[in-house]
């Protein structure tokens, strides 16, 4: 469903990304693992044209992405996102944050939208919450608002950018929690993270970005277990054991 | 002090109708210096760099001509082209085009102010820039441009004062012509400013109130 091919991508003299070839399934759970500065994130914000790119091409569903062009608005309403740090609305509570989409994008009617926006709350464990502004939720809540808000959308796939890095580790649980179950109904994801065992247990593939190429792809146990690639195995080692 | 009590009971009456037009004037020039300050800002955060630097351009000439000499230039040259106008209309239309300039960099300012994730959170969600700007950033932004607007309000009830030069019997033309007619300067000034006060004290206030509201939004 999604197709990158060729796709190069520099921020001045600093390439970001050298040809990067992937495709995505219907359906699949793919984490994108690597250091820091890999190119990870940007790979993943060309995918619904935040970030434009120098070579190469983005198609979903054979459509092709274009960041410059007004048609870029209708992939965005298909393509979820959630951001390392949350970016809620800050002046909307939290089911305004989620039905925003749909009622002003979508034009659904607003009765409508609010009860699938209470569903999708309850969903992610926020039931009764509907009324919280972003500022009283912990990190952890305002991130699952988050994903609410790009489920509302009823997109095709979902990416997800570190979606727990900014979080306080007690929290981390119950965001991948919510993610899990998301894959687990059948919901395409791509998912930049370090979380590793997040990616063990729930990704069927996974590709290990370093230096702008996908220097690793596989099944995620098998890649995760036993890494052919040397610097995949070194980068494995550093964030299994840091000391 | 009998004697200023007596003065001013007789003078209050010709200087509140002074008050009326500073209020007219200021209020006038408010709603149009807001609407054409909006304008201005929208053109430089279009992202279209034709629009931007004309709204750039448009601002410079603005603030680098004093705002007596754009109502001297509106009031006494446009009818030379055809265009005359009220003193009145005059003053708000001098005023307003004066203070759009200060408006737009206010509000430049607030939309900067806000955090570009906030950006692209809309922008995910299938927003266009119209969209974007009405649902997300301005309405962000109209919190943090509140104090700032409060004290153009307070600084445009001030330079209301100008519109003396164009014949607009405003509050400081009132009291000079009721000074150069009795010579009782000390009792009309007073009156003048205690006036004033009456009117900007309220919005200082108001507008420290809003600032101390801001920030502790800021500190949470």
């Amino acid at each position: 469903m999604i197709e990158i091919a060729g796709l190069h991508k520099k921020f001045g003299e600093h390439v970001v990304l050298r040809g990067i070839t992937a495709t995505i399934a219907r359906g699949e759970v793919v984490c994108v693992i690597g250091p820091s500065g890999s190119g990870k994130s940007t790979l993943l914000r060309c995918i619904n044209g935040l970030e434009h790119w120098h070579a190469g091409s983005v198609r979903i569903d054979g459509v092709p992405v274009l960041p410059h062009d007004r048609s870029i608005r209708t992939v965005r309403a298909a393509v979820g996102m959630v951001f390392q740090r949350f970016n809620l609305f800050p002046h909307r509570s939290a089911l305004e944050n989620v039905v925003e989409g749909p009622i002003f994008v979508k034009r659904e009617p607003r009765a409508a939208a609010e009860a699938r926006g209470r569903a999708l709350l309850a969903r992610v464990g926020l039931a009764g919450r509907e009324a919280a502004r972003p500022e009283q939720l912990s990190g952890g809540q305002q991130q699952r608002v988050a994903i609410a808000r790009a489920l509302a959308m009823q997109p095709k796939v979902i990416l997800f950018d570190e979606p727990t890095s900014a979080l306080d580790p007690e929290l981390v649980g119950d965001v991948l929690g919510v993610m899990r179950a998301l894959a687990d109904d059948g919901m395409t994801m791509l998912v930049v993270t370090h979380e590793i065992a997040f990616a063990r247990e729930v990704a069927d593939r996974v590709l290990f970005l370093d230096g702008g190429v996908i220097v690793e792809e596989g099944a995620a146990r098998q890649m995760l277990g036993a890494p052919r690639e040397p610097r995949t195995r070194e980068f494995l080692h550093r964030v299994l054991h840091p000391i | 002090m009998q004697a200023f009590l007596r003065d001013s009971a007789e003078f209050l009456p010709i200087l509140l109708q002074g008050v009326g037009l500073t209020v007219a004037v200021t209020l006038g020039a408010l709603v149009l210096s807001t609407m054409l300050g909006l304008v201005w800002v929208l053109l430089r955060v279009s992202g279209v760099p034709a629009l931007a630097a004309a709204s750039r351009w448009a601002i410079n000439v603005i603030r680098g001509i004093p705002i007596i000499v754009q109502l001297f230039y509106i009031y006494f040259v446009l009818p030379d082209f055809g265009l005359a106008l009220s003193a009145l209309a005059a003053a708000i239309i001098g005023l307003g085009i004066a203070y759009s300039a200060y408006q737009a960099e206010n509000f430049r300012a607030a939309i900067e102010a806000i955090e570009h994730g906030q950006i692209e959170a809309a922008q995910s969600i299938g927003m266009g820039w119209a969209l974007t700007m009405r649902r997300v950033v301005l309405p962000q932004a109209l919190r943090v441009a509140l104090p700032p607007y409060g004290n153009v309000m307070i600084m445009l009830l001030k330079d209301s004062s100008q519109a003396s030069t164009i014949t607009v019997a405003e509050l400081a033309l009132q009291g000079k012509l009721i000074a150069s007619s009795t010579f009782k300067n000390t009792t009309v000034y007073t009156l003048v400013a205690l006036l004033y006060l009456c009117m900007s004290l309220p919005l200082i206030l108001l507008v420290g109130r809003l600032e101390r509201r801001l920030g502790r939004r800021r500190a949470a």
